[in-house]
């Protein structure tokens, strides 16, 4: 195969962070980053045409913007306008997916954007509370880490920024719109989709193992006796990535 | 129509020791820089910033003007944190609220719409509750349904930086995102607009269109002309974001020395006018 055509490790990250969109429909698609960026233009190319997706800024965008560009280039339109005012009226209102990083996380999901350390005093400052608290508990989130490792998933993160699964039950009815649905990592994808809603290796990337995956969660991971593969991309995600998604190979920069 | 021009100096002397101040803008966009850089050639300090956080806030604190830092980040976008404010937050120089970005919007809703609180799901569950004693959460008379009840985020003087005004305060935006901005003026006992360009009322409209007025005179206090006033955030459409300008900002939090330099190059003079014209000197 040539490079162009080759499949490589961030091809499989876009393509697992694309099927968290499926079956989403008609929502606000705030993916963000270049590689959950890529999966949000990929899924709405091909399976989830309804999505509706930004430039990264204010503006909502038709067509199939490349990573980097604005609106315009490749033959984009503007349909929408999503300033940031209207972003949260819309995460409110509950039609959104969102796709967050996660300095560290737990086997409930709870997630830690806002710093490493006691908070009254932080080791290192990180990016703050941002909006993890309340995409969590109001519309689906989910969650994009290129570095697995175990001071990543940790026993017990630091600061609760975004809300997992034991908190949002503890909530009850008030959090019924709490949805964790996928964690996609550089080795493999997660999900919640157990019992007690603690994270199961759901599949590994080609060429990573499952005690690869396990040796780099720190806390106890639910592992199914069969673990599947990730799917490779198709022929036209491929095509779609490298001519129009993704032409300057920055996903492949970042994983 | 009351004429409300103002210099930036006559804005930020209506500051006092301890007040607490609101600032528009989001991140490393359309912050009303000038008003901060006025405020650093004042003596005034332990004030409580309220931000969605950029330079605005890193600089304050840097300057050691800040006693408490209301955020729910701070960045500078195109460099994901904001280098001064961590700074100050790891070595625990400034009192810190931390809330949900969300959580602004309803605290300037409830402010502006002269309500006590604004109720909203976000913050139940996370750590937003535990680091901030002081939230309280109400129960809906309807369902039960525990929400978090946001106070009003009341400031006592705003600052926000907008494209075009009018001598009366009425402000166009032309950039693509408006922000909270009106919000800000309205949750203030006092909101100052600085502006790129005044123009006569019946100029509002050359470049842009009614939507565009979201700043009225019924909100606004004083009206600054500062050319390049957003400087070194970004303010599209009339100029992007001084990327070389910022990183140049950014390294000076790497020791005290650089940002004395720093501030002593870029902050520590005369006026607005000598700020331009040393960042003018910097890139020729």
């Amino acid at each position: 195969m040539s490079p162009d055509t080759e499949i490589v490790r961030a091809d499989h990250c876009v393509v697992a962070l694309a099927e968290a969109f499926r079956g989403d429909g008609e929502i606000f698609a705030s993916p963000m980053g270049n590689v959950p960026m890529a999966a949000g233009r990929l899924a709405r190319a091909t399976f989830e045409p309804g999505l509706l997706l930004t430039d990264g800024i204010a503006t909502a965008v038709q067509g199939v913007l490349p990573l980097g560009a604005g609106v315009g280039a490749n033959g984009t339109v503007p349909e929408g306008w999503m300033p940031f005012r209207k972003v949260f009226d819309t995460l409110w209102w509950g039609r959104r997916h969102v796709i967050m990083g996660a300095s560290q996380i737990d086997r409930f999901g709870n997630q830690n954007l806002s710093c490493i350390g006691p908070w009254e005093k932080p080791k290192a400052m990180l990016l703050g509370m941002r909006g993890a608290p309340g995409n969590t508990v109001n519309h689906t989130t989910s969650y994009w880490i290129p570095n697995h490792s175990p001071r990543v998933f940790v026993r017990e993160v630091d600061v609760v920024s975004g809300v997992g699964y034991d908190r949002a039950a503890a909530l009850g009815e008030v959090a019924r719109f709490h949805e964790i649905r996928r964690v996609v990592t550089n080795l493999g994808v997660l999900d919640f989709e157990t019992a007690d809603h603690t994270m199961r290796l759901r599949s590994v990337h080609p060429g990573v193992t499952v005690g690869e995956v396990v040796d780099a969660t720190g806390f106890d991971l639910a592992v199914p006796e069969s673990v599947p593969v990730t799917r490779d991309p198709t022929a036209e995600e491929i095509g779609l990535l490298r001519t129009q998604i993704d032409p300057d190979g920055l996903c492949g920069r970042e994983v | 129509m009351s004429d409300k021009v103002v210099s930036v100096e006559d804005a930020v002397a209506t500051l006092e020791d301890g007040m607490t101040v609101g600032i528009g803008g989001w991140g490393s966009r359309r912050k009303p820089m000038a008003f901060v850089r006025a405020i650093l050639r004042t003596p005034v300090k332990d004030l409580t910033v309220v931000s969605w956080g950029g330079p605005d806030l890193g600089i304050l604190c840097a300057a050691g003007r800040v006693r408490r830092a209301v955020y729910a980040f701070a960045t500078l976008d195109s460099i994901p944190l904001e280098p001064h404010f961590r700074r100050a937050r790891e070595a625990a120089a400034v009192e810190a609220t931390e809330w949900d970005e969300g959580m602004f919007y309803a605290g300037l809703l409830a402010a502006s719409l002269r309500l006590p609180f604004f109720p909203t799901r976000a913050g139940l569950g996370s750590d937003v509750l535990r680091i901030n004693p002081d939230l309280r959460t109400v129960a809906s008379p309807y369902t039960g349904e525990e929400l978090v009840a946001v106070p009003a985020l009341e400031v006592d003087v705003a600052f926000v930086h907008v494209h075009r005004a009018d001598p009366a305060g009425n402000g166009a935006v032309l950039g693509v995102d408006p922000y909270f901005d009106d919000l800000w003026c309205k949750a203030a006992r006092h909101a100052f607009v600085s502006t790129e360009r005044i123009v006569a009322t019946d100029h509002l409209l050359d470049e842009g269109t009614t939507r565009n007025l979201t700043i009225d005179r019924t909100m606004v206090t004083g009206v600054v002309e500062a050319p390049h006033g957003a400087h070194f955030t970004e303010c599209e459409p009339d100029y992007g974001r001084d990327e070389s300008f910022q990183r140049l900002y950014a390294a000076s939090a790497k020791d005290p020395d650089l940002w004395a330099e720093f501030a002593g190059t870029y902050l520590d003079v005369e006026d607005e006018a000598a700020y331009q014209e040393a960042v003018a000197r910097g890139s020729a």
